[in-house]
């Protein structure tokens, strides 16, 4: 086995993959991250590996299964490289045509083409389509491109070059100073300042220190750390490495869900060839620095995202936080210092530590640098994972890369954030994403979460989706996360069931504020946002449920009713045969159906099955 | 050293203390839950929180250091307010059954709903249907969670001062109570409960009792005698609770200096007292008629002439060494003194044990 013993080596490592990766003709990059594995990606992969053995065309022709490359909405998918070519939604049954027809010919498919919802035009290589256009890829940069379980693939990127500037040309305080002068900010959620979290630490005189990796990515619908640890673990890795060095630790964990299967498994492997290579151990590439990394698999309590509930867990106690201060920076795992760290941000150290902080600096707003990466899910056509510079804003995001809402609807807010963030109303669309400006209109950047949300979407309903969450993680330490999150959900349900009284908004925000006043930890501390921001910007669809009893989105089923538009109904008689409940009667051919309101529960069959249109949802109670 | 100021005023404290104890010793009252002498804080329950003037946040006092330059208050409307808050939240999980409570009247979240002047938690008022069952199939230790408030201080003394692990939080969130292992009793085989009671002896509520003391009297209306337990050699501290001349309870005593000084116990000295107002006890001297073979009942004057002729009588003809006594611990330590003061002094015998010793 090679060993790196030197940054002479790596360079020649580096130099001999490269050649090798350039001595292909033709890859092909095919997504293998979860989205698109869901979507039945393993399937066509082994389709493409067995015609490609068929054809004995591997040697000139190689497959590349890389980690997500984001646009998870059309998965399967791949890119054909050089020429670039994107395919989406594959089938096993297209790869022989994939491989006669582009792959040797040249010619393009045109069924598997990207076909903007727009324009609904057709485009045909990656870096033309908008979802790619309008990002900035830094960390997921290398993601379409590289094998995660392959290191090679890593130096051919010129992988861990970043640890080389750090070790051989900087001192501690020097990468140090670097990551302050970048301006990064911590990506998990708390967007504090990353280079002086690491000085905090490095300043304390005790031995031994510790980084940690949180990869404990909980928020419904969000896994942007995923796919960085599925896509590109080294980058992860070294970032890692880079911050032990600053610090002065030589033991690192990575502690990650076990939900996250293939996550877990790339990390393994990715440290398990780092070992193998000599880049984790004992005087790494002969600089005198060592480091070891251990991975703790969380049992799925969302609390455990909470940097101190996080430590108690590795420290094999219950996963609850605890006050701060101290801060982990002074007295973190085992009472030592500790340098904790999300994914995303230690994704983006190697960048800066290689390319400088002036660089990094370049993009982004005067306080938040960089980019970001999102989840862009809910009422948006191109659902999936981007990365954009910071300081684009929330309507760029929605209909440059997100490509609008589907079927002609009009964007209603959008939430950011995830549990812990707010809604922002469609008229605040402009602002750009920004650290500051998220929290000054009451939301908050968070770990990545971004849900769209249409006219259909009722955020009462929202808000009590967002609570459910909260309240069921909550760890139950503290009594106004603990009993306080369950009194607001409590109430929300009394509204959207139709029991609203006159004085639950003015208690949901009182109860609210004292939440995020007296809660121990960031969990409750933020738990009422989706409440309060919605209050603020949605008061009057809080009202119309409490007042009016009509739920204006026609969501909650006990604020609405269904309605056989009269002049609309042909009798045909489908409505009554699809309705589980025989809430519906009528001749067919006869007069215009019947529908019984004390019946119906609201299953939405009906309107489903009615080709006339005739059947509307009316906010209210029936008479 | 640390310079801060508390509601106004500068002070010089130590900088390694927490501002609960600083300001406590300043003579501040801070009110508190989840806080005890003998244990670590967590700041969980969130009733000690004072206002950090510079940051503008909450904090808890019993966790948070004082630094020097902090300027803090410990009292104002936002801290009222906060406060009532959670208390209100606690009440609002908790029955209002206080009339027939065994905790009455030694309930700090009692005592503290009475000082915020809460008549009935604004948010469905109080706990209406129990959410769990009451556990009690030990024979020395209840447990209703639906009157827990969840602080932690049951959990931290056994892990802390008992070293037994025996209890811990359980299930998440709303559905989070103190349980012992695998969900099971404290009594079960896989439990490492050894039944000190101190648990019971730290809950600032009604959620655990000492299971023999139920319906025995509230804490105000017992007589509380502090002894030393005669168990054993170790000498802890206890407080005896008697009502109407009938012991009822062993209760701890915190204190410096002590064998014992976090009211540690064992499950005897804790439980062990049934003896006392037993039936079986002898509570008049017996002699035993020499023709029939039975004791008979007598008083005082004859039975210690008895006892003394004979004693006379044997040591006259056998000598000193023909004695030996075997003292109780389950006399006071003053009768285990008089009893070798006894043999040694006028018997003349070293012959002397004890049951502790054995």
């Amino acid at each position: 086995m090679a060993k790196v013993s030197s940054p002479r080596d790596l360079e020649q490592y580096q130099k001999q993959a490269k050649a090798a990766r350039d001595k292909i003709e033709t890859f092909i990059t095919m997504c293998g991250g979860t989205g698109c594995e869901g979507s039945g990606c393993r399937e066509v992969i082994k389709e493409m590996d067995e015609k490609l053995a068929e054809k004995n065309l591997q040697e000139s022709i190689s497959l590349k299964v890389t980690g997500c490359q984001g646009f998870c909405e059309k998965g399967p998918l791949m890119v054909i490289r050089p020429a670039g070519n994107f395919y989406c939604n594959i089938q096993p049954d297209d790869v022989e045509e994939i491989i006669e027809k582009t792959v040797l010919k040249g010619e393009s498919i045109s069924r598997l083409e990207y076909q903007d919802p727009e324009t609904e035009e057709k485009i045909l290589k990656e870096e033309d389509i908008p979802f790619y256009q309008n990002q900035e890829r830094l960390v997921f940069k290398n993601n379409g491109y590289i094998s995660p379980t392959r290191i090679e693939d890593y130096f051919s990127v010129d992988g861990y070059s970043g640890l080389v500037e750090a070790l051989f040309n900087m001192s501690q305080e020097e990468v140090i100073e670097e990551v302050v002068n970048s301006g990064l900010r911590g990506r998990g959620g708390g967007g504090f300042p990353t280079g002086q979290k690491w000085k905090l630490t490095y300043q304390e005189d005790s031995d031994p220190k510790y980084v940690i990796c949180n990869s404990d990515e909980g928020d419904p619908g969000a896994y942007m750390d995923r796919s960085i640890l599925e896509g590109n673990p080294h980058l992860v890795l070294e970032g890692m490495m880079i911050g032990a060095y600053a610090i002065g630790a030589s033991q690192g964990f990575i502690y990650v869900r076990a939900e996250y299967p293939l996550a877990v498994k790339h990390i393994n492997i990715a440290i398990e060839q780092a070992r193998e290579w000599g880049l984790l151990g004992e005087n790494i590439l002969g600089s005198g620095f060592s480091f070891e990394v251990e991975i703790m698999e969380g049992a799925g309590a969302f609390i455990c995202g909470e940097e101190t509930a996080l430590m108690a867990s590795i420290e094999g106690k219950r996963g609850m936080p605890r006050p701060k201060p101290p801060f982990p920076a002074t007295s973190g795992l085992w009472g030592q210092p500790t340098n904790i760290n999300n994914v995303e941000t230690l994704g983006n150290v190697p960048l800066i530590i290689k390319n400088g902080a002036d660089w990094f600096n370049s993009i982004g707003t005067e306080n938040s640098k960089g980019s970001k990466i999102f989840s862009l899910v809910g009422k948006v056509n191109n659902t999936g994972l981007i990365e954009v510079p910071m300081g684009i804003t929330l309507r760029e995001i929605v209909f440059d890369v997100g490509g609008g809402i589907p079927g002609g609807k009009e964007v209603k807010a959008v939430q950011s954030g995830g549990p812990s963030g707010g809604c922002i109303p469609k008229d605040l669309l402009d602002i750009p994403v920004d650290f500051d400006r998220l929290s000054e209109v009451g939301s908050i950047m968070g770990s990545g979460g971004l849900v769209v949300m249409d006219e259909d979407t009722c955020m009462v309903d929202v808000a009590k989706f967002f609570l459910d969450f909260t309240q069921d993680e909550s760890c139950g330490e503290c009594p106004p996360c603990r009993i306080g999150t369950r009194r607001m959900l409590e109430i929300l349900n009394r509204i959207t069931s139709g029991e609203g009284q006159e004085g639950d908004i003015e208690l949901l925000e009182r109860l609210g504020e004292d939440i995020i006043d007296t809660s121990l930890c960031g969990l409750g501390q933020t738990a009422p946002n989706p409440v309060i921001s919605t209050i603020q910007y949605f008061k009057d669809e809080y009202e119309a449920h409490i007042y009016d009893k009509a739920c204006p989105a026609g969501v909650c089923q006990d604020l609405i009713y269904y309605n056989i538009i009269e002049e609309e109904c042909r009798a045909c008689d489908r409505c009554r045969r699809v309705c589980p409940v025989e809430a519906i009667e009528g001749e067919p051919g006869g007069d215009p159906y019947i529908l019984y309101d004390d019946i119906c529960i609201r299953c939405g069959n009906c309107i489903e099955e009615c080709p006339f249109s005739a059947i509307e949802i009316v906010p209210g109670q029936k008479e | 050293m640390a310079e801060i100021s508390i509601n106004g005023s500068s002070y010089q404290v130590d900088d390694d203390r927490t501002i609960l104890s600083a300001a406590s010793e300043l003579g501040y009252d801070i009110p508190t839950l989840c806080h005890h002498s003998v244990i670590s804080d967590c700041g969980a329950c969130r009733v000690c929180l004072i206002e950090n003037k510079k940051s503008g946040n909450l904090m808890p006092s019993c966790t948070t250091k004082v630094a020097d330059g902090m300027v803090i208050e410990t009292e104002n409307k936002r801290l009222r307010r906060a406060r009532k808050t959670v208390i209100e939240l606690l009440l609002s999980d908790h029955p209002n059954d206080c009339m027939t409570c065994e905790a009455d009247g030694n309930c700090e979240l009692q005592d503290l709903a009475y000082e915020f002047g809460i008549d009935e938690p604004p948010y469905g008022g109080f706990k209406e249907e129990p959410r769990f069952t009451i556990e009690r199939d030990n024979p020395f230790i209840e447990h209703d969670p639906d009157k827990c408030i969840l602080c932690g201080r049951c959990t931290r003394v056994d892990q802390e001062v008992q070293c037994s692990d025996a209890i811990e939080f359980v299930e998440r969130g709303f559905a989070a109570k103190v349980g012992a292992a695998l969900k099971k009793d404290l009594g079960d085989e896989d439990s490492s409960c050894v039944f000190c009671g101190q648990c019971v002896e730290i809950c600032p509520t009604g959620a655990l009792s000492y299971a023999p003391s139920l319906g025995e009297g509230r804490e105000y209306q017992l007589k509380k005698t502090e002894t030393t337990c005669g168990y054993c050699g170790v000498g802890c501290k206890l407080e005896l609770k008697s009502r109407n001349n009938k012991v009822v309870g062993a209760g701890s005593i915190y204190r410096d200096n002590l064998p014992n000084p976090d009211g540690e116990a064992c499950v005897k000295g804790r439980f062990g007292y049934e003896f006392i107002d037993h039936p079986d006890r002898l509570t008049k001297p017996l002699i035993k008629d020499k023709e029939s073979g039975e004791f008979k009942e007598t008083d005082w004057e004859e039975a210690l002439d008895y006892v003394a002729d004979n004693f006379r009588r044997i040591k006259r003809d056998h000598g000193a060494e023909a004695f030996g006594a075997l003292c109780s611990a389950r006399c006071s330590n003053e009768e285990n003194y008089l009893i070798q003061k006894l043999m040694r002094a006028s018997i003349g015998t070293h012959t002397i044990d004890h049951c502790a010793r054995l």
